[in-house]
């Protein structure tokens, strides 16, 4: 049976990181660059289109000068609240705006096995295994592409990645690596043989697209050609900027969410300028250059405030949105880890992020390691006790049980104590014990998630998958190898 | 007066001031000075001074790279006259660059270009989306030492390979190094393709680049 997902419901807290009018400031700042600076769309079909709602198109530069109001229209026709479907409906989830969902993270290439703890290039089988521990954990809302199947070839890497992610889990799958139409022609009837057809998949859409952007102010030809072929059978698709601040952004944090913001709201005008009405979402995980190495830095403040500021300017445009959070640029699950998870997560969820990637990975999303996706959830679960903030109520103030205890009295025994105990958060992973047991076993955190993750590996059984349907995917899977 | 210019020439690079560095080129031009010696005893001072300061962390990669154009605008200004004496820069080597087929990302890549060549090498950039046998036609016409293969993602990676076999086969090998880089190569990956080294990041790639040409 497939479990629950513990998800972030109707959070209490909330955090005021930009006003209207600074919001107000980014949007016409993006929609002037937008317009006088362009976006480079290296896709024929993409800048046709684009040209033909009045774009101003360069086909030497692909630069495409897209006016301010086609944009802001444009836009207007995306649909703000809908469902990622799950293959077992009770693991749908609504991004109405009132739940944050927990995804993993991805593309790693190198994972930290389970059970010897060497570090090995991936493999379809991590892709299988990383997806069965994601059904497990009641954290994980959905799972994303989370390791790039390298031993599969190339032009049909991504689709074994789902295939894979199929078999293990019944919950919703988004992917990030479908960069060509024959893939995502192949994935959408992989789906639609999942769900019963296309229509059927319209309406309970079971896998999600994410592309990246080109940052500075571009998209990659195939990323746009892909995201279009999905958004016409109602797939959503998202586009997600990793502008970096000094490198493929300005310096300036502004200046930054500006760029980042003229990428996705440009590919997300362009879905529905094809196909008005298709489910489509915001998307981000910008950060700071490393000033010494140039390398992409995966924490630190400035991660921790864009995680905040893109979901005041999702909520402006009014579509869901899916933060980069976690991914830490830390090589083991340490100290570092924890402090950016724990801060990314936080910020990122404070603003209702819809869909927050993601557990698992180290060094900058490069590396899967289990224990961080067991202590990711761990995070999770504090993040999302805390945003249950405080309840004021005649029964939570407890005023006739604080007169009944009385001055020197204790509580532990009061009915009103065993009834609310276990609201209070239980950690997994955290070491309460008295020091002397700690001390007699010196073991922690790591080993626990470690022993976690070994035990879902050895004993979880995911609902199967029906053989016919498993080989209809592995034909189609065929078709694209040729 | 010379030494007054010498030490403006290095001040420019090291405020990464291209104009200034272009006209204190120009003044060197004018009193004769032999372009040489205008870039030996002055610019160059800019860039190891910009280098050491980045190596004890009190400058940073925006430093290196503004210093590296301020120096090129000199160079651009000196070359007409280097060429009327019939002298040249050392070069520690050439370097054919690209990001491969399939694959467009380049801000990683054009890094590595840029410091390679503040850093006295002589860089060929083929772009992105190279085929692969332009890495190993080029490395052939230009003599290369070193020939740098890029790829971002996974699935472009494996052309890394293919360049190694292309530049194989066209008998290249014994003479040209191959590194590799970009996010998803690893060690492992390096050495499993047959390359002669990868770095992970700009300044790694030159330490390496010296290595292999034996500066």
């Amino acid at each position: 049976m497939a479990g629950k997902i513990n998800a972030i419901a109707h959070p209490r807290l909330s955090l005021n990181i930009l006003s209207t009018a600074d919001v107000h400031k980014i949007h016409t700042a993006t929609l002037d660059v937008i317009e006088s600076v362009g976006v480079r769309f290296p896709s024929r079909k993409a800048l046709d289109i684009l040209e033909a709602h009045g774009a101003t198109v360069d086909r030497n530069t692909l630069v495409a000068r897209i006016p301010g109001r086609v944009i802001e229209e444009a836009l207007k026709k995306a649909p703000p609240i809908y469902t990622l479907a799950a293959r077992d409906p009770s693991q749908d989830l609504p991004l109405d705006g009132q739940h944050v969902f927990l995804g993993t993270d991805g593309c790693c290439i190198e994972v930290i096995d389970a059970f010897t703890g060497e570090k090995r290039r991936t493999t379809k089988q991590d892709s299988a295994d990383c997806a069965r521990i994601a059904d497990a954990l009641e954290e994980v809302g959905f799972w994303w592409s989370m390791v790039s199947a390298q031993d599969q070839p190339p032009e049909s890497r991504s689709l074994h990645e789902l295939e894979a992610a199929w078999r293990n889990t019944t919950k919703h799958l988004q992917t990030e690596s479908i960069v060509t139409e024959p893939e995502m022609q192949a994935a959408i009837e992989m789906a639609a043989a999942l769900t019963g057809g296309k229509d059927e998949l319209r309406k309970r859409p079971i896998l999600s697209i994410m592309q990246c952007t080109t940052s500075p102010l571009g998209h990659d030809g195939g990323s746009l050609e892909a995201g279009l072929l999905a958004a016409e059978v109602g797939l959503p698709v998202g586009y997600m900027t990793m502008a970096s601040c000094a490198f493929s952004g300005p310096v300036t944090l502004a200046g930054n969410l500006v760029v980042g913001n003229a990428e996705v709201i440009s590919a997300l005008a362009l879905m529905q300028l094809a196909h008005p009405g298709a489910p489509v979402y915001y998307a981000a995980a910008q950060t700071a250059m490393d000033l010494r190495t140039g390398g992409y830095t995966g924490g630190g403040p400035e991660d921790f405030l864009f995680g905040a500021a893109t979901n005041v300017l999702a909520d402006f445009y009014n579509v869901p949105l899916s933060m980069g959070a976690f991914a830490t640029g830390a090589k083991e699950p340490d100290w570092q880890a924890a402090v950016d998870n724990a801060f990314s997560s936080f910020m990122a969820s404070l603003t209702g992020s819809d869909m927050l990637l993601g557990c698992g990975l180290l060094h900058g999303s490069r590396i899967l390691s289990y224990e961080m996706m067991v202590m990711d959830c761990e995070i999770y679960s504090i993040v999302r006790k805390t945003l249950e903030g405080i309840v004021i109520n005649a029964d939570t103030l407890a005023l006739d049980v604080i007169r009944s205890v009385g001055p020197g009295g204790n509580f532990l025994k009061h009915k009103h104590t065993r009834q609310h105990m276990r609201e209070l958060w239980q950690p997994r992973l955290m070491d309460r014990r008295p020091y002397g047991q700690w001390e007699e076993k010196r073991d922690g955190a790591r080993d626990w998630a470690r022993a976690r993750a070994q035990d879902i590996l050895k004993n979880h059984q995911p609902d199967p998958l029906d053989p016919k349907l498993g080989a209809e995917l592995l034909r189609i899977i065929a078709s694209v190898e040729g | 007066m010379s030494a007054d210019l010498f030490e403006s020439m290095k001040q420019s690079v090291i405020d990464g001031d291209e104009e200034r560095s272009a006209e204190l080129a120009q003044q060197a031009l004018a009193q004769g000075i032999d372009p040489l010696v205008a870039i030996n005893a002055g610019f160059v001072l800019g860039i190891n001074h910009v280098g050491e300061q980045f190596g004890v962390g009190e400058m940073f990669l925006p430093d290196l790279m503004l210093a590296a154009e301020a120096m090129k605008a000199a160079v651009a200004v000196l070359e007409p006259e280097m060429k009327r004496r019939g002298t040249q820069r050392e070069v520690l080597g050439r370097v054919v660059l690209g990001t491969v087929k399939g694959d467009i990302h380049e801000i990683g890549k054009n890094l590595v270009a840029m410091m390679l060549s503040a850093s006295g090498f002589e860089v060929h950039d083929l772009g992105v989306d190279v085929p692969f046998q332009k890495f190993a036609e080029k490395a052939r016409e230009v003599k290369a030492d070193i020939v740098g293969v890029s790829a971002l993602l996974t699935t472009t990676m494996t052309g890394q390979k293919t360049v190694i076999e292309v530049l194989d086969d066209m008998g290249l090998r014994p003479q040209v190094k191959v590194i590799v880089g970009g996010a998803p190569v690893t060690r492992s990956w390096a050495q499993e393709i047959g390359a002669d080294g990868y770095s992970e990041d700009a300044m790694g790639a030159v330490a390496l680049a010296k290595k292999l040409v034996g500066k």
